[in-house]
């Protein structure tokens, strides 16, 4: 114990702080994948599975993602499948943002307007010529900046990784400071180094969203 | 591998999930009541012609929307400890939650009040309705109103977040789980469980804020629609 923050803490540190990127774009890419899965399962024309794809996006929306990891990592273990810490992460956040963004993208695809979907039709294109031609890209359009927001949460939520023992920035922290014992010093530096992470993508957002025009009542009263 | 779940040997510790299963809930409770004040506050101190409280609060919403709650647990926690302050684990959660929450609801009310029409200011201005009451009656009351649902799922998510107080050992639903499991070395069906049970949880919570909306606001219940 003892001793100062030094080189090689902030080494360690940085390394933690690429493995948070690392585990966000894994999260991004499993969960967009699979959330564009959903997304598209939500506005099928067959209601079993818009009824299981909303089943699946309820049970993921009420349960914490802490719990998921849990499950993912200590209760299949208990059940004789071992998945490492950076596997068990990287599937539960899958699942995780999988829901979110799924639901998120639903909603972009439904806001397509109506007459964009009876123009296709009247057209004569098949479903998937509807869907892949005149709505999605369309609807690729408004969800930009709500899926660039959401990448915030994907940032900070791989910090609960570290409670599986995948050592991402928080755990390197956690490490740094068993060490050390400067708790407050350490995990201020944690949360400035998060913050540096997340803000920026939080402008570019919120800039995306004023460029849509959907900032409009900005010009509200002072 | 054949291994058997038994998950009648992890329900029988059925009292100690009901105890974490109510700690979640006060946890959320008290996190939501003082968050949504807070957060009120801040909004409205967003809209400060004091450029010092305007900043601030713009500071305080961006500093905690962009940093993990996990994050701001210890921070809170340590930062308590390290000033000499000793509180419960209890207390430090609820803290925390409230700071957390506290942002979020910021943000969603200052939705809620740039969507007010300037000609219903001027117009409670013309009527001569001083500062507070035009805050009361022509902001607040209906920017709450507006953002309700959106309010109401902020706070759903606050009662899931809060299982991240189980790494400061606040005895809540989640805490209460690792315990559990710990010691009967049944993780998969015991996580199984308080999952279902934060699902039925948030299903309640729901359920108590529709029913609060349609307590709250009769107009909206009369129009159909919000305003």
């Amino acid at each position: 114990m003892g001793g100062h923050l030094n080189f090689n803490h902030l080494l360690f540190l940085g390394h933690g702080a690429l493995w948070t990127i690392g585990l966000s774009l894994i999260a991004l890419g499993g969960g967009g994948l699979a959330g564009f899965v959903i997304a598209l399962a939500r506005v099928s024309p067959l209601k079993s599975v818009r009824l299981l794809s909303a089943v699946y996006v309820q049970l993921i929306q009420g349960t914490p993602l802490l719990v998921i990891l849990f499950l993912g990592y200590f209760g299949l273990a208990a059940v004789g499948f071992q998945l490492s810490p950076l596997a068990a992460a990287g599937a539960s956040l899958t699942l995780y943002v999988a829901a979110y963004l799924g639901e998120i993208w639903r909603g972009c695809i439904e806001s397509v307007p109506k007459p964009q979907w009876e123009a296709a039709e009247g057209l004569a294109l098949s479903r998937s010529q509807r869907m892949m031609k005149v709505i999605l890209p369309q609807a690729i359009r408004i969800a930009t900046p709500p899926t660039v927001g959401f990448m915030v949460q994907i940032i900070k939520n791989t910090s609960l990784a570290s409670v599986v023992g995948f050592v991402e920035l928080m755990r390197s922290g956690q490490i740094v400071n068993n060490s050390l014992f400067e708790p407050f010093a350490i995990y201020a530096i944690i949360a400035v180094v998060y913050f540096a992470m997340c803000y920026p993508i939080s402008l570019y957002s919120q800039r995306l969203e004023r460029r849509m025009g959907r900032g409009k009542f900005n010009l509200a009263p002072a | 591998m054949g291994v058997e779940l038994d998950f009648p040997a992890v329900l029988e510790r059925w009292p100690s999930f009901l105890g974490g299963a109510i700690l979640t809930l006060e946890l959320a409770f008290f996190a939501t009541v003082l968050g949504a004040f807070l957060g009120t506050l801040a909004a409205v101190g967003r809209r400060s012609h004091s450029l010092l409280i305007a900043r601030t609060c713009k500071v305080y919403v961006e500093a905690i929307r962009n940093t993990p709650l996990l994050v701001q647990i210890f921070l809170v926690y340590f930062g308590l400890a390290s000033i000499g302050l000793k509180f419960s684990a209890f207390t430090v959660a609820v803290a925390a939650l409230t700071i957390n929450v506290g942002a979020y609801t910021a943000e969603i009310m200052r939705a809620g009040f740039e969507a007010i029409p300037r000609g219903q200011l001027e117009a409670a201005e013309g009527l001569a309705l001083s500062r507070l009451q035009i805050y009361w009656h022509i902001i607040l009351l209906p920017a709450v109103e507006r953002v309700y649902p959106a309010l109401t799922s902020q706070f759903v998510l606050l009662m899931l977040a809060s299982s991240v107080c189980s790494q400061i050992s606040a005895e809540e639903l989640t805490a209460v789980a690792n315990y559990i499991q710990s010691d009967t070395y049944r993780a998969f069906e015991t996580y199984i469980i308080i999952a279902v049970l934060y699902i039925f949880l948030s299903l309640v919570m729901r359920a108590g804020f529709w029913g609060l909306g349609f307590v709250l606001f009769p107009r909206r219940r009369r129009l159909g629609t919000p305003l």
